[in-house]
């Protein structure tokens, strides 16, 4: 067999094709592995670049990059700088955007996501910013002088993130407009997402809910925004933070169920339109899609930091043993059922949950004070699916084993 | 021997690492980190795997 027939291709230099990478080592493989990457950086750690990196000046690729352990220093090529175009099952070829040509034995696809754009017309104005990569986070910092005024479209973590580090920068103001009621309603709920909004209002945050913009005003650079509901906010920063889209283009036309994400099963194996599973296609981390029995069967993606980790692992275990000719079949069976974990760190509230707090109809403070440190319990019906705190490490920490058995389906 | 160096000014006592390597690390009453420095070499697998959840990425190791 030559080389290339036995390579191991791992397209998105990313957090979760570095663990699948790393983990393949672990159970055993010594092969090649190529990494394909649209990024000119090896892998780096995102949250960073709405906190500590976009307020530290002069920080950059070396403060967030992940290690490289020994066991990938041999038999690994990095192809960075390049994004893949176009993939052949058949084939079984990935081909890049300079018409490189990448075969491959299995593949692993690790892309995740880039942020939505600007819903309205930009008519070409400077001064508008996304958050996703090193690159992104530098301009944006760049651009955050002290006396900025700063709008943010959205009001998810990645929002309130920007907002809280904006004004911590000493921006002259910060202003959130959100399409939703309360600002991460939908990811923590009313109380908490309440409660964040009167954490960063006494920071001096505004609040625009229920809102959208309407248009933009400057020239050559953005100097004014006007909401729907018609007010007008001085501006010289937009960042539009209004979520994600799985980064999926360049499988189209390759059979892939990939309509939102990736579609896999447990053992991340890719399942094609016609649902047959490929054996030697993974998907990994933010782009793939999956079932967790932990919660029910519906296939979801989740962009929770531990999870490209957890999803690396198990594709690293179920690759190793598909290369070595090994039956599949059995660890494909176990279940795969990660505990869905994240934080996110806004001024001096440090918030860290398990589950999938978004399923919950109903949330409830068991512990502790709103307005301080408390523990926020997170209900499906009477189903405990999340669970989130401001602070209280040890008491969050503790509702890990509540989660550890699988529930029966809904 | 494996040395295990966390850096206090980024950990943010979250705690991810005790539950896989809970013979190093460990929280306290006062949910602070607490961890031994050194670690026979049959660890390195779940030091690793400590060093990967850390969401302050503050847990350095070094084979000696
Ligand atoms: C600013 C920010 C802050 C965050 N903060 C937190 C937090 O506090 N807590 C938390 O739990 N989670 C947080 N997250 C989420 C977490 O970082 C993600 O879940 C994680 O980065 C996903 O990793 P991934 O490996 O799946 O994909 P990604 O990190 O998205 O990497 C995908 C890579 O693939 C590359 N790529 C895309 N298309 C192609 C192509 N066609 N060919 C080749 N390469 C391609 C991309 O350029 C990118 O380098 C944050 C995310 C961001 C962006
Ligand atoms: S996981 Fe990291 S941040 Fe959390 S306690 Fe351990 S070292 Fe500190």
């Amino acid at each position: 067999m030559d080389a290339d027939a036995r390579l191991v291709l791992i397209v998105g230099a990313s957090m979760a094709g570095l663990r699948t990478a790393e983990n393949l080592r672990r159970a055993g493989y010594a092969g090649p592995i190529t990494f394909l990457g649209a990024e000119p950086h090896a892998p780096y750690n995102r949250p960073p670049l709405s906190k500590e990196l976009l307020q530290t000046e002069g920080q950059g690729h070396d403060d967030v990059a992940f290690p490289i352990r020994s066991a990938l220093e041999e038999n690994v090529e990095w192809v960075l700088g390049r994004a893949a175009q176009s993939l052949d099952v058949e084939r079984q070829v990935v081909v890049d955007e300079t018409g490189a040509e990448h075969p491959y034995r299995a593949l692993v696809i690790a892309t995740g996501l880039r942020p939505k754009p600007l819903p309205i017309d930009d008519h070409g104005l400077a001064g508008i910013h996304v958050l996703r990569t090193l690159d992104d986070a530098v301009a944006l910092r760049e651009a955050l002088r002290p006396g900025a005024n700063v709008v943010i479209l959205g009001s998810g973590f990645i929002g309130c993130e920007i907002a809280a580090t904006a004004a911590k920068a000493g921006a002259a103001s910060v202003s959130v407009v959100s399409q939703s009621r309360i600002p991460l309603e939908r990811a923590l709920g009313p109380l908490l997402g309440a409660e964040v909004r009167r954490r960063h209002e006494a920071q001096g945050v505004r609040f625009f809910c229920e809102n959208g913009l309407f248009g933009l005003v400057g020239d050559p650079g953005v100097e004014r925004v006007i909401l729907t509901s018609g007010v007008m906010l001085e501006c010289d920063v937009l960042v539009v933070a209004i979520g994600s889209d799985a980064n999926t283009e360049w499988l189209e036309g390759s059979g892939l169920d990939a309509s939102d994400g990736v579609l896999v099963n447990g053992g991340m194996q890719a399942v094609r339109a016609d649902g047959q599973v490929l054996e030697n296609v993974y998907a990994v981390g933010d782009v793939a899609r999956y079932p967790n029995p932990l919660f029910d069967e519906v296939a979801r993606r989740v962009e929770h930091w531990n999870l490209p980790t957890e999803t690396g692992k198990r594709a690293g275990q179920v690759l190793a043993a598909h290369i070595r000719g090994d039956d599949c079949a059995t660890i494909v069976a176990a279940p795969f059922a990660p505990l869905p974990s994240f934080w996110s760190d806004q001024y001096d509230m440090h918030l860290l949950a398990f589950g999938l707090t978004y399923l919950a109809d109903r949330s409830e403070v068991v512990a502790g004070d709103l307005t301080d440190e408390c523990v926020v319990e997170y209900f499906r019906g009477d189903e405990l699916v999340g669970v989130c705190g401001i602070g209280m490490r040890g008491a969050v920490q503790s509702y890990r084993s509540r989660f550890a058995a699988p529930v029966a389906a809904h | 021997m494996i040395t295990i160096d966390v850096d206090m000014n980024k950990c943010q006592h979250y705690g991810q690492c005790v539950f896989e390597a809970p013979e190093v690390f460990q929280l306290n009453a006062d949910d602070k980190l607490e961890y031994q420095a050194e670690a026979p070499d049959e660890m390195l697998g779940d030091l690793e795997a400590a060093a990967d959840v850390c969401p302050m990425q503050a847990i350095t190791l070094t084979r000696e």
